[in-house]
């Protein structure tokens, strides 16, 4: 306590470098020694996150403005680069691919997102009514989450062929169901994908809504069960209304995963990426080839900033459309 | 006089060095992982040192999927290899960007080289310069189930040697359960794989037609028999019902697995193939055309000379590429790797043609084209995507293949 009394009292009263009396406009106190015990502080504390800042600035923040820079150019990593205007931005609204890209990006956020947060909430829900065997299903539901997404997408892969030796397939044969294409199709490619994409994220937004659902203070439940509310009431007027931080936290962490979602694309369709005729093709799988297969650095620049610019809008809108009303 | 000697102690030091490092010269030696291809390579190394006391060769591998990202990322930085293996298709794309430098015509004569290598080689000459010198060539041909094929009451040791053979073959050998469902495909069909090749450098000749003019710049494959090369395909799935695109995922899997009686593919695959000991496979040269017409894709890659090689180092790099484009390491390529001579009188010895894997695969290099992409990727997908448009959407033929044809022009039209 004192301590800090210390600290915040008047520079130069308290303290082992007392406020030095001016001696004189010769002789001026210079430096370190002339600051107070606060502003010393501050310096400190400028100094310990100047590295994080430094860093951060260096690795993150200088490639995204560079790549508003890069945008502009026909960069094609060989040549130097030109200065060509928007020129790769009005090939991007003319290629059909990008429409296409485009839709398949938001199919996968407007689908992805809204399902997967029902799903987490109404097992997280009844997960917390559990007490049988708890842990162990807990554990099981976070099991995906910790599994790289590359094995994941090879075993769905598999599940998702055609018969001989597709499971899923195999399943639905033996309860007389026809065999289903799934990634060989261009209507049920995107939703097989998005259901691994789903069910790899369940276990963290599961964990999190139950985290949510332990901090809601056991009295308001008590109360109004004592005032004779039924159990919807109760989830309508008390768990939802007090879950809206984790649930706007989980919502705009699941947009962005979607709207970057890559890895169960790629690899679950590695010989036609983000096909059949891309109608799996997410936005980062196309800024993918263009940067790292036809080397257009530019042009998967100008890419990039588009999706920068989606993930920005997208998250600010929900920020404020699940603000607090107060 | 102590600094005297100082100086001349440091002289002396200078000296020295500077005769030990024109003694040892280190150059470096990029290529792709894939085991075979490094332990071929640690070998020729190994012999190139021993015959040249003063050259080191450092031998440096990326993944495939990054390798060429990584030899322009270095080139951008100003650290490329002496020595840099390349794709044959990726010869514009390094060429232009200032990535190769031409190999000299006193080290490399351009007679000896038409003279000694498939002529195939010539997709390495830009404005009358060569870029780079394959060890080893590979082509397509047609692989076959022998265990299938006698169940099917096909003699196994005479596959098909035409198309319509080859159809009827695939006719007898197809199963399906009662439900209609695919178990064992008379071929794959994979489109994503060689197929892509097939289609483009042999289906359409054999048809009548040609898939590019001679500078392949411009397309003319939509025409009469481009359409009807395509078409022959995709009924091989929708009439006929002999395969089925993404069955078991890919091509070569079905095969590998003994669910595809037939399948073709190129000499790269040989190693694979190899650990299959479930059931017995033979190769056969790629069915003739309805009027004999034999066709075959080859491709390679190649050793080029990197840019930033000068003086003692690019006189190393010389040596060393002579080296490994001699018919010394073809031999031991081949061994190694399984991977054919790009030299005919190493290729095509009596041994090498008598063989009954190596021979049909030889036989095609004689009459093979090479197809110069400009983003073989992005071309191959616009022949997945026709294909898929027919296939899964109901297009006709001639819809879906002016619709790639004008893409592909384009394509290659942005790239000059």
């Amino acid at each position: 306590m004192a301590r800090i009394a210390a600290r915040t009292s008047e520079p130069g009263v308290v303290g082992n470098a007392p406020l030095p009396l001016p001696t004189g406009p010769e002789a001026p106190p210079r430096g370190w020694h002339r600051l107070s015990m606060s502003q010393k502080q501050v310096v400190w504390a400028w100094g310990f996150l100047a590295l994080p800042i430094l860093f951060y600035a260096g690795i993150r923040f200088y490639p995204t403005l560079d790549a508003f820079r890069l945008s502009l150019t026909d960069w094609n990593l060989l040549r130097p680069a030109n200065f060509v205007g928007l020129d790769n931005y009005v090939r991007l609204v003319s290629d059909p691919q990008f429409g296409q890209v485009f839709r398949n990006t938001f199919a996968y956020l407007l689908i992805g997102t809204p399902t997967s947060i029902v799903v987490a909430f109404v097992i997280a829900y009844y997960l917390d009514r559990v007490r049988f065997m708890h842990g162990l299903i807990r554990a099981l539901y976070f099991l995906p989450f910790l599994t790289t997404a590359a094995a994941m997408a090879w075993v769905w892969r598999w599940f998702y062929q055609p018969p001989p030796i597709g499971a899923i397939n195999g399943f639905l044969a033996s309860v007389g169901i026809p065999a289903q294409p799934f990634l060989r199709s261009t209507e049920q490619a995107l939703p097989a994908i998005m259901v691994t994409a789903i069910w790899a994220g369940l276990g963290f937004q599961i964990i999190i809504f139950m985290a949510g659902l332990r901090a809601i203070p056991s009295t308001y439940y008590e109360a109004a069960r004592i005032d004779g509310l039924g159990e919807f009431a109760i989830l309508r007027r008390i768990t939802l209304p007090l879950l809206k931080p984790t649930t706007v936290f989980l919502v705009v962490l699941s947009s962005i995963g979607f709207l970057r979602i890559f890895d169960q694309v790629y690899n679950m369709t590695t010989n036609d990426p983000g096909g059949p005729l891309g109608s799996t093709k997410p936005l980062v799988l196309m800024i993918y080839q263009s940067a790292f297969s036809s080397y257009e650095m530019g042009y998967a620049a100008a890419q990039t900033v588009v999706l920068f610019t989606i993930l920005l809008v997208v998250s600010l809108l929900q920020l404020w459309i699940l603000r607090e009303r107060t | 006089m102590r600094t005297t000697l100082l100086k001349a102690g440091l002289l002396a030091g200078v000296g020295l060095f500077a005769a030990n490092a024109a003694q040892a010269v280190e150059i470096e030696y990029w290529q792709y992982v894939f085991d075979a291809r490094v332990k071929a390579m640690d070998q020729l190394i190994e012999n190139f040192e021993a015959a040249n006391p003063g050259i080191t060769v450092k031998h440096v591998t990326f993944p495939y999927a990054d390798y060429q990202t990584r030899v322009v990322a270095a080139h951008a930085a100003g650290r490329g290899p002496d020595v840099v293996q390349l794709f044959y298709g990726w010869t514009d794309n390094f060429v232009d960007g200032g990535i190769l430098q031409p190999l000299s015509q006193e080290a490399f004569p351009h007679g000896e080289i038409e003279e000694a290598f498939f002529p195939i080689v010539t997709a390495m000459k830009r404005d009358g310069e060569y870029y780079g010198l394959p060890t080893a060539v590979r082509s397509l041909a047609l692989f076959y189930n022998k265990n299938l094929f006698e169940e099917a009451g096909l003699d196994p040791e005479s596959p098909p040697q035409t198309l319509d053979a080859w159809v009827a073959a695939a006719e007898a050998t197809t199963k399906r359960d009662g439900a209609g469902n695919m178990i064992s495909a008379g071929t794959t069909l994979d489109m994503a794989g060689q197929d892509h090749h097939w289609w483009r450098e042999v289906l359409v000749r054999q048809f009548g037609g040609a898939p590019y003019t001679d500078d392949y710049r411009t397309v003319t494959y939509d025409d009469d028999a481009g359409r009807a090369a395509l078409e022959w395909y995709t009924n091989l799935q929708l009439e006929k019902g002999v395969g089925a695109a993404g069955f078991m995922d890919e091509g070569q899997a079905a095969f590998r697995a003994g669910l595809a009686a037939m399948t073709i593919d190129g000499t790269f695959r040989l190693g694979a193939f190899r650990s299959i000991e479930s059931f017995e496979w033979g190769v056969a040269e790629l069915p003739a055309g309805p009027d004999g017409t034999r066709s075959n894709y080859s491709s390679y890659f190649a050793n080029g000379i990197g840019a930033s090689a000068e003086g003692e180092e690019l006189e190393a790099a010389e040596k060393f590429l002579a080296y490994v484009t001699s018919p010394e390491a073809m031999e031991i390529w081949l061994e190694t790797v399984g991977e054919l001579p790009a030299r005919r009188e190493v290729a095509l010895t009596e041994a090498n043609l008598a063989d009954p894997i190596y021979g049909p695969f030889l036989r095609g290099l004689d009459y093979a084209h090479t197809t110069l992409f400009v983003d073989e990727a992005a071309q191959r997908q616009l022949i997945i995507d026709a294909t898929n448009r027919i296939l899964l959407q109901g297009q006709s033929p001639a819809g879906a293949l002016e619709q790639a044809a004008a893409a592909e022009q384009a394509l290659i039209d942005a790239r000059n």
